[in-house]
């Protein structure tokens, strides 16, 4: 361990601060599943992910990672931000004019970390096949990481997507979906069920794991878990459940606050929930 | 009018499948995807070389295409093969943001455009493909019109950093270019210089365009004839260097008016020099099942079209 799990944990409380202004402050994005995904970005840059913060896009010899849900760019900027890639003062200027931080992650403003556009739902498990391929061309031994949405799934890229991985025998590839049974319209459950993804994907050949997305300990372990799969003819899909707006009590479980921005007193009352750990930007 | 002549008819995807192998033996960072058509893309050679650096998709182009942004991560040089309209409009959304908007160097290449595909009917037909690629910001597009320019623009892709559409066809046509040309994408090609009429031409409507030429002779009036092989980006130098001189101009191509190389000339025209045109092209209609040639005709896509839009044009100078 490169850190504890209580120095994870303040890392984490402080990204969640950071989301809920980020997202206060230009009165638009995406609070809930960044605040629920918060510690597995956490336990990934800081405890996980093998990566150069003197950023380059093509990566050879470090881990990649791919947030195929890029409408939660709060989290991912913030992330980034602490763990090196940009001063955190930039995070002010999320969803602002001339801002390198766009509502939706892009490589076309030159930020850091980034390495494919996202926002329009489906397409990441593809761009991270192609990149693990790439790697193995390459002889690089590296890992390539993915965040889904659950409700992202019905897109049918995935499955194209998700039947092509195990065929090719990808096992560098850990792909996690956000497990929070919530989209912009309501439960999953109701919108279009999902049914078993552990059943949908083990069909389709992958290994299949389940973690506590909520829990830093549980998090950082199933993603260290899920390296010692790797490596063996199938790639992992870590199954985390999550839930969204973890963090805020009164955003906490309800599709209500995936794509909407808190008021004045609403922040304050968040803010009261989540300590500053590392300074607010 | 100068005098092109062939020894031989050959198809274009067959150059880009012969220039695809040379790109393969020139760089080995070079990759290959395909989604179910690989004798149609004529990827063979580059296979049977370099079978660890082809990636077979199946039947799932959203996937190929989103695989071919990731391979550009750490180097590779993907070059993606099917018909044109699962290209294209099957998988705009995934060109436009994991190709074009995140700049990633994917080649983009389509076989079996355009009515000449023939007898699989509308379905297979697309006629919107170039209307669809050059709307996409920093895309390049790219229509050769023989065998030899399609395996030139096909190495000279490969040297070109950023995204880029290759489009070409099935039929078998004239082979009338030089072999060993230098391919300079965004460069047109003067086929023939001329003082009446500018005629434009792009994909298999280059060669129709030499034989309206040769009737045009017949008939006393001296087209000059433009190869515009980049229809992005367009060289503008070239067609207002020819038009200032004609005062007319034809555009000519497989594809609908709406939105196709046509378009493009006029858009230049109108800021530039406003002159008259007409377009020989597709008038917002799907094809249908037929031969080539009885398609071509029926569209209004041959030589013949191509001699009385010029007349036309030529009686609308002032």
């Amino acid at each position: 361990m490169k850190h504890t799990i209580k120095e994870l944990e303040d890392i984490a409380s402080q990204v969640r601060r950071d989301i809920v202004r980020m997202v206060h402050g230009c009165q638009s994005g995406h609070p809930g599943g960044s605040l629920g995904c918060a510690d597995f970005f956490t336990a990934l840059y800081f405890e996980v992910l093998n990566y150069n913060k003197d950023f380059n896009m093509d990566g050879v010899g470090e881990d990649l990672f791919f947030l195929s849900n890029g409408h939660i760019s709060p989290v991912w900027y913030s992330t980034l931000a602490h763990a090196g890639f940009f001063d955190k003062k930039e995070l002010a200027t999320f969803r602002k004019l001339d801002s390198r931080l766009q509502g939706h992650p892009t490589t076309h403003e030159g930020l850091p970390g980034i390495r494919i556009a996202s926002g329009s739902l489906g397409q990441g498990m593809s761009v991270a096949i192609g990149a693990a391929l790439t790697k193995r061309l390459n002889g690089d031994k590296s890992y390539v990481f993915t965040l889904h949405g659950d409700g992202e799934l019905q897109e049918g890229q995935n499955w194209e997507a998700a039947m092509f991985a195990p065929f090719h025998e990808l096992d560098t590839l850990i792909c996690t979906v956000d497990y929070n049974g919530q989209q912009i319209d309501g439960p999953t459950k109701k919108v279009l069920n999902l049914d078993s993804l552990q059943a949908k994907f083990e069909a389709f050949g992958w290994h299949v794991i389940n973690t506590d997305g909520n829990d830093m300990q549980a998090i950082v372990e199933g993603l260290h878990y899920a390296k010692t799969l790797t490596g063996k003819g199938k790639p992992i899909l870590n199954l985390m459940s999550t839930q969204m707006g973890a963090g805020v009590d009164y955003m906490m479980g309800s599709h209500k606050w995936h794509g909407t921005a808190p008021n004045d007193e609403q922040l304050a009352t968040a803010l009261a929930q989540l300590p500053e750990t590392l300074g607010d930007y | 009018m100068k005098k092109y002549t062939y020894t031989e008819k050959k198809d274009t995807r067959s150059g880009f499948g012969a220039g695809l192998h040379e790109a393969g033996k020139k760089n080995e960072n070079v990759v290959a995807l395909c989604a179910d058509l690989v004798g149609s893309l004529k990827m063979d050679a580059f296979i049977k070389d370099f079978p660890e650096r082809f990636t077979q998709v199946g039947i799932a182009e959203a996937n190929m295409i989103g695989i071919a942004a990731g391979m550009t991560i750490g180097g590779k040089i993907p070059f993606t093969g099917t018909f044109a309209n699962f290209s294209t409009g099957r998988v705009y959304d995934q060109i436009r943001q994991s190709v074009a908007y995140s700049n990633k160097n994917v080649k983009i290449c389509a076989s079996h455009a355009g009515l000449t595909l023939g007898e699989d009917g509308a379905t297979h037909q697309i006629l919107e493909d170039i209307g669809l690629m050059k709307m996409l910001p920093g895309m390049v597009v790219i229509n050769p019109c023989d065998y030899n320019q399609t395996k030139a623009a096909t190495l000279a892709i490969a040297e070109y950093e950023g995204p880029v559409y290759l489009r070409f066809g099935r039929p078998v046509i004239p082979v009338f270019t030089d072999p060993d040309q230098k391919f300079e994408i965004g460069k047109a090609w003067m086929v023939n210089e001329g003082t009446d009429v500018t005629i434009i031409a792009t994909g298999h409507m280059v060669w129709k365009a030499i034989e309206a030429g040769e009737k045009l002779a017949e008939l006393g009036i001296d087209a000059e004839i433009i190869n515009i092989h980049t229809i992005k980006p367009l060289d503008d130098e070239a067609i207002l260097k020819s038009v200032k001189k004609t005062g007319c101009v034809v555009t000519c191509e497989e594809h609908n008016k709406f939105g196709g190389l046509g378009e493009s000339v006029a858009r230049l025209l109108t800021t530039e020099l406003p002159t008259p045109q007409e377009f020989v092209a597709t008038n917002d209609t799907f094809g249908e099942s037929g031969t080539p040639d009885q398609l071509m005709s029926k569209y209004g896509l041959d030589a013949v079209n191509i001699v009385e839009a010029v007349q036309k044009v030529i009686g609308r100078k002032k």
